[in-house]
């Protein structure tokens, strides 16, 4: 294997970034330039919005049951186990909720993306399309862009739901805590604050998964072994993305409480 | 000045006459030249046959003329506009008058033969019925209407090269771009293709630049017409009336080291022509 000097490593990667950052601008401002390709983004917003919604309910209530289970034997100790609404209502809508849903998101869509035009550009149909006159950006990467924040905004609130519903079934069948007290617990104990943190977040992560998985689909080269490193590349970088960017939103959003 | 002087040599120039306009094209990877300072012109109902080795650079001219890549240096005019000094929302205005057809033909492997050949008919927002219309005519041109509902997948490499085709016509465009359109296929197969070809150069009079490493598919098209009457190629020995306004380009190492017609090609003395075309 041949060895990179850190000289070249600092330019590709600078070079890397430029073009990420280029191409993130242009899928956003092509949302506001025609065509708008709203079939496209039907189309997307169906296949990562619906097709995603069996695997992030899982993940939220499997998350949302296992903060009880968790914590419980904790809050027991204190003699304060009637707050596990509250520890798991949270737990779910200012952090794992939004996490969980995106790093799911990323490694069923951002994947999902990256192989699909990646594909194409080795086949060159990226190179096709421009040359029957179709911008590649605003055909393919602003319906995806747009589709994935779209609907991770959605799926958040769907799986913080079925986190809550997850840590009831524990809290009832195994606590056996009242029902009334856990969802009250669980309601009473949210602000405005932790809501919209909830909320931001999922805008920032989808805009994350959408834009990475097309960039490195869209820079694919050294054909099927090259759609296999960059599957594996949108993945890693996603995920670091999102919890780091999460890092910075979940301190910003503190100051700003 | 420098633009002013542009803007006079841009007015200059034989649009008319000449589709497309290398000047001193030049393009490098790194420390690979690709193209060193090439010149040439395509005119207007020219088909040229773009000859050469792999890697002399035969693929980067159409990619070139399509504006898909800049040149490091010179200038092409592709029906009059400069191109090097276009953007990529105008090149995609222009590129809706050419047509290409793509090595492994690059057909959008999601769609089926319809939705391939009508993708540029749909982008335009034509009326589902024309595009109905027009796909058939397209399909039917290549022989290939009772495959409309495949996917590319299902295709045999022929057949996926003539939906090709058919995508790049149905547009009627003013220059089609051939990338070695008969390139892995069969003999039998290889001829159906240049066939197809031939009609197009013969029936729609359309400009083409053809880029292959096979020598016998140059000299097939510049040695044969398409007869209307018969649907089939005949040689056009004898019939001095027939011309098929066909020529050759040879690239060897980024330049053009031969540019005439197959005549003038068949005389060349230059040794490496000699060998490369025996």
């Amino acid at each position: 294997m041949e060895l990179t000097s850190p000289a070249d490593f600092a330019k590709r990667s600078v070079l890397a970034v430029q073009e990420y950052t280029l191409l993130s601008v242009q899928a956003v401002t092509n949302i506001f330039r025609r065509p708008r390709y709203v079939a496209d983004f039907l189309q997307q917003a169906d296949l990562i919005g619906v097709g995603s919604l069996p695997i992030v309910a899982m993940a939220g209530g499997f998350t949302g049951l296992v903060i009880a289970l968790n914590y419980s034997p904790t809050l027991e100790r204190f003699g304060s186990l009637t707050l596990t609404g509250q520890l798991v209502s949270l737990s779910m809508v200012r952090e794992l909720g939004p996490v969980i849903t995106s790093l799911m998101m990323a490694g069923r869509n951002a994947t999902g993306m990256a192989s699909e035009l990646g594909s194409m550009r080795v086949t060159e149909q990226i190179d096709a399309m421009r040359a029957l006159g179709t911008d590649p950006t605003k055909k393919l990467m602003t319906p995806r862009v747009v589709a994935t924040v779209f609907m991770l905004f959605f799926l958040t609130i769907i799986s913080d739901l079925v986190g809550l519903i997850g840590g009831w079934l524990y809290s009832f069948a195994v606590l056996r805590l009242d029902t009334y007290q856990y969802w009250n617990s669980a309601y009473q104990t949210l602000t405005y604050n932790d809501v919209i943190t909830g909320l931001i977040k999922p805008v920032f992560f989808g805009f994350i998964i959408a834009t990475v998985g097309c960039y490195y689909g869209m820079t694919t080269t050294g054909g099927t072994q090259g759609v296999g490193r960059s599957t594996t590349q949108a993945m890693v970088t996603s995920s670091v993305l999102i919890l780091a960017v999460d890092a910075v939103l979940a301190q910003l959003l503190l100051i700003l409480r | 000045m420098n633009t002013a002087m542009d803007e006079l040599e841009d007015q200059q120039l034989d649009t008319i006459h000449k589709t497309i306009i290398f000047e001193n094209v030049a393009l490098a990877f790194e420390d690979l030249v690709v193209l060193d300072g090439i010149s040439f012109e395509l005119k207007r109902g020219e088909t040229k046959i773009v000859l050469g080795i792999a890697g002399s650079g035969k693929s980067t001219i159409l990619k070139l003329c399509l504006g898909l890549i800049k040149p490091d240096a010179g200038r092409i005019y592709v029906l009059g506009h400069d191109i090097t000094r276009m953007s990529e929302n105008e090149l995609f205005v222009l590129r809706s008058h050419l047509g290409i057809v793509f090595q492994e033909s690059a057909l959008f492997d999601s769609l089926t033969v319809r939705e391939n050949v009508a993708f540029r008919l749909v982008e335009e927002h034509l009326p589902e019925d024309e595009i109905e219309q027009r796909v058939r005519e397209a399909l039917s041109f290549v022989e290939m209407e009772d495959a409309i509902d495949k996917f590319p997948a299902e295709l045999s490499g022929g057949m996926r090269r003539r939906v090709g085709i058919a995508r790049a016509i149905i547009t009627h465009p003013e220059v089609l771009l051939y990338d070695s359109p008969t390139g892995g296929l069969d003999p039998i197969t290889s001829t159906t293709i240049i066939e197809l070809i031939m009609k197009q150069r013969d029936v729609s009079k359309t400009s083409a630049l053809l880029v292959s490493h096979r020598l016998q598919d140059g000299f097939m098209l510049a040695g044969h017409y398409y007869d209307p009457v018969t649907n089939r190629m005949e040689p056009v020995d004898g019939r001095p009336m027939r011309d098929v306004h066909t020529s050759f380009m040879v690239l060897r190492e980024g330049k053009v080291i031969f540019d005439g017609t197959a005549q003038q090609l068949g005389e060349v003395p230059d040794p490496y022509i000699r060998e490369y075309i025996s």
